[in-house]
């Protein structure tokens, strides 16, 4: 099947000043269609550019886009409007309307493409309806928190029947609370109306809670892409690991040597891994960090261990590990 | 000497300088309006447009706006008022008394009207205007229901300022045969050393701004939403 979404070859490049700033570098990748795909990067690395490619609000310098069978670039500025259409938007600061009430905001794309005023109405309280915030059809956004914000944006958004929905760091102005309330309305509206959604984040957290795919950019460029768990379980680059890392920033404090994380997921956790390591070679090992995450509906876990000096007993351990079929990384190099 | 005819005559100064404001102010937004929002649209800064052409178009049209506002706007109104006499009497027929004057004063208040028009709207938040276009808005959708909505209160603010701006040029064509308290004061107060006559017109333009100042920021302030 042909992916709704293709990226090729796309570079931006900004001129601040005199200087010039490479914000793209020679991105490619593909959503298939009803997907969930995290873009994740530290800040800078040049997320929100690459989500602003894909309707457009930035021109690429080069490389294309295409959405839906549409070469976004060719396209003249009415199709370009008419495409966006399919296109929807949420934002980090929910950009509505001020001066309009919760129900107006929710009219807004409508009265854009001409839907009667009477039938707009009656749609965006079906809306509202949906997002949980009926009674607050009459409110301004001033009277409502974040949450309550966003989900009218989500509304909003659901107005034209969009066929993608683009989040540009939708949960970054969240509390961790409201962020999972928030996501898990995206994903049932993922399952509801099968609209394929990506995900700008600089979280991990919440690619895992809702991704399947993930794109990692680093400084402009795709350090690598492919499953959620995929990167949970064996991060292949660098930038990759340090947002897998994220969680677990105390260790990088304590800075020891010989520290493995080793990744398990629901069925391999039966063994005792790590009791059997210190009877079979009598020398202790610690436990500087571990967590299970829920990753897709399924238990992941991680362990960050700290492994004894003696050089030929730690290696000997990492052999064991990997024999195990865990996943197994040697953070020595990364963490100090 | 306040006779019912003195009285008269302030109430009638009162009622040509207000009819003389307010009609200025009307056309003052008429051209200066469209002004301010070309000038918004077309700033580097304001509406994207997607063509290399369009956006050739947009830094032409500015300059052009900008120079003309700035030229215009440079002109004390004293001296506008006597340059402008040809267009004034092609307009209006004469060039003196209340009508007449609110040719000056339209010419004079557009060009200020269209900076502060500009400046209010610069301040939408620009991601609301993002929102906007990432649903496929054109730029006329969001002039009128994104910029001019959610500037209105800063603009009721410039438009109170504006009254209070054109009240005051309207007393100084009273210099010049215009008309209004401003003529008033001049012919006594400057012509005919009574002072006190000027006094009480002080106070009645100071009365005026007064109150048109309070009755527009309690509009703006009662249809701003965002408390």
């Amino acid at each position: 099947m042909e992916p709704i979404i293709r990226v090729e070859h796309l570079c931006k490049t900004f001129n601040v000043k005199g200087t010039t700033v490479d914000a793209a570098k020679d991105i490619s990748f593909a959503i298939e269609k009803g997907d969930i795909f995290g873009i994740i990067g530290l800040s800078g690395a040049g997320k929100s550019t690459l989500v602003r490619c894909l309707n457009l609000l930035e021109q690429p310098t080069s490389g294309t886009v295409t959405v839906d069978g549409k070469s976004l670039t060719e396209l003249s500025e009415k199709e370009l409007r008419l495409t966006r259409r399919d296109i929807g938007m949420i934002f980090q600061h929910f950009n509505l309307l001020m001066q309009k009430s919760v129900l107006e905001n929710v009219c807004f794309p409508m009265k854009i493409t001409g839907v009667k005023k009477s039938e707009a109405r009656a749609r965006a309280m079906e809306l509202l309806e949906t997002v949980g915030l009926a009674e607050k059809a009459n409110a301004y956004p001033a009277q409502l928190s974040g949450g309550q914000k966003q989900r009218v944006a989500i509304a909003r958004v659901l107005a034209n029947n969009p066929k993608i929905l683009l989040c540009d760091e939708a949960t970054s102005a969240l509390d961790p609370q409201t962020t999972k309330s928030i996501l898990s309305l995206l994903k049932s509206i993922n399952e509801t109306y099968g609209i394929t959604i990506v995900v700008i984040t600089h979280e991990m957290s919440v690619v895992q809670q809702i991704c399947r795919h993930v794109a990692v950019l680093d400084n402009g460029t795709l350090a690598e892409t492919g499953t959620v768990q995929e990167l949970f379980h064996s991060p292949k680059t660098e930038a990759a690991r340090k947002l897998i890392l994220t969680g677990a920033e105390q260790i990088q404090r304590m800075s020891g040597e010989q520290l493995v994380r080793i990744t398990f997921s629901g069925q391999s956790s039966f063994e005792p891994v790590v009791a059997n390591l210190v009877l079979k070679y009598k020398t202790p090992v610690n436990i500087m960090f571990a967590d299970t995450k829920d990753i897709n509906g399924s238990a992941e876990g991680e362990m960050i261990l700290q492994l004894p000096e003696v050089r030929e007993t730690a290696e000997q351990m990492i052999r064991d590990l990997r024999e195990k079929r865990l996943g197994v990384e040697v953070l020595t190099h990364y963490v100090g | 000497m306040w006779d019912n005819e003195m009285i008269m005559m302030l109430v009638e100064g009162t009622r040509d300088t207000l009819y003389m404001t307010l009609m200025a102010t009307f056309f003052g937004y008429l051209f200066g309006l469209p002004m301010g929002i070309a000038l918004m649209v077309t700033d580097k800064e304001g509406l994207r447009s997607h063509s290399a052409l369009g956006q050739r178009m947009h830094a032409v049209i500015y300059k052009l706006l900008d120079v003309i506002v700035n030229i215009a706007r440079s002109i004390p109104f004293l001296i506008l008022l006597i340059l402008v006499i040809p267009i004034t009497k092609a307009i209006v027929g004469k060039s003196y008394g209340s009508t007449a004057t609110i040719v000056p004063l339209t010419i004079a208040a557009a060009p200020f009207i269209a900076r502060m028009v500009e400046s209010s709207l610069k301040e939408v938040d620009r991601g609301v205007i993002e929102a906007a276009e990432s649903m496929g808005a054109g730029m006329f959708r969001i002039i009128w229901s994104v910029l001019l909505v959610e500037a209105r209160t800063s603009l009721l603010v410039g438009v109170t300022i504006a009254i209070g701006t054109i009240l005051g040029y309207s007393a100084m064509a009273g210099a010049v045969g215009g008309g209004g308290l401003g003529d008033i004061a001049i012919r006594y107060g400057y012509h005919r050393y009574e002072t006190d006559v000027m006094l009480v017109t002080i106070v009645i333009l100071v009365l005026l701004v007064q109150i048109l100042q309070s009755i527009g920021m309690m509009l703006s302030k009662k249809l701003d939403r965002r408390r």
